[in-house]
């Protein structure tokens, strides 16, 4: 049953269309990849489906909630977004803080959220303390506090070096598999996409469309097994087949203005 | 590789330069400054210029020494700080209310910015007369305008400092479903704290320029009023015993920001 649907949504920013004509749906307990070219409207789309942007025409609706859900729909940020003056810890409980959790839920939600994350030994430490991969792990752990349906991934990885991008994944990887939660992730690394996702949808320049949905050939648990490393390196291959021209011609109508 | 002979040959890399980077020296500013109290000293004694002009950094001390003695300097000193505290306190408050309106209200902002910036270059002392055309010659008129003076800094550095916010701070507490007041209280305010610092930092500045000004103009106690009557009396020693004493009130109020600044925004 789907989590979430997207119907028929366009955006426009003045004169400028973004999107046009986007439907599709997120599955339970789904990763869905959205890959593009630059500027092609993956983030726009992310906020419009995340309601932090209204968009020109179509609808965004969502499933119901488990009850045990205290935010249905959250974002891990590109950027981490975390609050240079709280610490770790007060980062992650501002997510919790407006919620009907009691002053003493939230310390164990947030204690058990930082175990999850590995963190737990930087709860007091201020942002400016962390590397960027921990950044990150405090936005992926700020988001999972709230035990949500829906998470919401704006290149969440893409301000990261490799090697932490590929330990960040492995954690990404775990974490998702204990979760109910269902992933909308957008990304232009091709490689996290075939690594993460059980579908991928592939955007044309802008104004986005979509061009293609397509599933990975190996189910996400048995991604890790050699045997089927050449099934997903074609997947990839695929993908980028699909995104190479229209990344080629997004990159020249930006450099020709 | 390179064998022994050629490595000798080879020139060591010069060093070009780190950058401009500015270092931090304390001891410079200090050495600076007794430095130039030296110079003065030096020249007063000297020289023989007289104290009517130019009294030697000994003569201010000892003036400042006699008057503090005679506790005249330290009340004249406490009812000027009064008025400061007064007039500050008054346009800072309603400065950053007006300002955090302008920053998160698209009515106040397009309102408040345009009035701002009509109002804001207006030398606030030369509204001194008008104000004590309405309030009186007595303390309203001289709180007043050293609030106006301090609303305007504040004002304007609140709102900037609103905008500094980075979007993408409010957009996520937007995104874990914050409401309204919890968003303000816990991401706008902080995060435009620093800038409403610096804005302190300037409006206490101003406060203390206008409580001089204002006492210049009309009134009989406050440092203002001391230091016109020690010119008026040609006190030069006395004259600047009260400039030293402004100096050093500037200074204390600048100490008790950047410790406020360490206290609260260390995160930065």
């Amino acid at each position: 049953m789907a989590r979430l649907v997207v119907d028929n949504v366009s955006h426009r920013f003045g004169d400028l269309d973004v999107l046009a004509d986007v439907s599709f749906e997120l599955g339970a307990n789904e990763i869905l990849a959205i890959v593009g070219p630059s500027g092609c409207g993956k983030s726009t789309l992310l906020s419009i489906a995340g309601g932090l942007l209204a968009s020109t025409q179509g609808a965004v609706r969502i499933g119901d909630a488990p009850a045990t859900s205290l935010n249905p729909l959250t974002f891990v940020f590109q950027d981490f977004a975390l609050l240079p003056w709280r610490t770790v810890a007060g980062n992650i409980a501002l997510a919790l803080e407006h919620t009907r959790l009691g002053q003493r839920e939230i310390e164990a939600a947030v204690a058990d959220v930082l175990a999850r994350t590995g963190l737990a030994d930087f709860a007091s430490a201020l942002p400016k303390q962390l590397s960027g991969g921990m950044r990150q792990r405090v936005g992926l752990a700020r988001a999972l506090a709230v035990r949500p349906a829906i998470l919401l991934m704006d290149e969440p990885l893409s301000a990261l070096d490799s090697q932490t991008r590929d330990l960040l994944m492995e954690d990404l990887e775990r974490l998702l598999e204990q979760g109910n939660m269902s992933v909308l992730y957008v990304t232009h690394n091709l490689d996290e996409a075939a690594r993460l996702a059980d579908r991928a949808i592939v955007f044309s320049r802008r104004p986005g469309r979509i061009r293609a949905i397509s599933s990975a050939p190996v189910a996400r648990e048995k991604r890790a097994d050699p045997a089927h490393a050449e099934a997903i390196a074609r997947w990839r291959a695929e993908l980028w087949s699909m995104i190479r021209d229209e990344a080629q011609a997004a990159d020249r109508e930006t450099i020709d203005g | 590789m390179a064998d022994g002979n050629a490595r000798n040959r080879l020139a060591p890399v010069p060093f070009r330069g780190a950058g401009f980077a500015p270092g931090e020296s304390r001891l410079g500013g200090a050495a600076a400054l007794v430095a130039l109290v030296a110079i003065w000293q030096a020249v007063s004694s000297l020289l023989g210029v007289s104290p009517l002009f130019l009294p030697s950094p000994m003569a201010i001390t000892r003036a400042l020494w006699r008057l503090i003695a005679e506790g005249d300097l330290l009340s004249q000193v406490g009812i000027s700080a009064l008025r400061i505290a007064a007039g500050w306190s008054l346009g800072a408050i309603v400065g950053l209310v007006v300002g955090l309106a302008m920053g998160l209200f698209t009515f106040a902002r397009a309102a408040g910015f345009a009035i701002v910036s009509a109002l804001f270059p207006i030398p606030k002392i030369a509204l001194l007369p008008l104000m004590i055309l309405w309030f009186g010659i007595g303390e309203p008129s001289k709180i007043a305008t050293i609030a106006l003076g301090v609303f305007f800094p504040t004002a304007i550095s609140a709102a900037s400092g609103v905008d500094s916010v980075p979007r993408n701070l409010i957009r996520m507490a937007q995104s874990f479903g914050l409401p309204f007041a919890d968003i303000v209280r816990k991401v706008v305010l902080p995060g435009a704290f620093p800038s409403i610092l610096a804005g302190f930092r300037i409006s206490t500045s101003i406060a203390l320029l206008l409580v001089v000004s204002a006492e210049m103009v009309g009134a009989e106690k406050g440092i203002g009023a001391f230091v016109l009557q020690a010119g008026n009396l040609m006190q030069t020693d006395q004259l600047l015993a009260g400039v030293v004493v402004l100096s050093l009130m500037g200074l204390a109020v600048a100490r008790a920001i950047a410790a406020l600044e360490r206290r609260f925004a260390s995160w930065r």
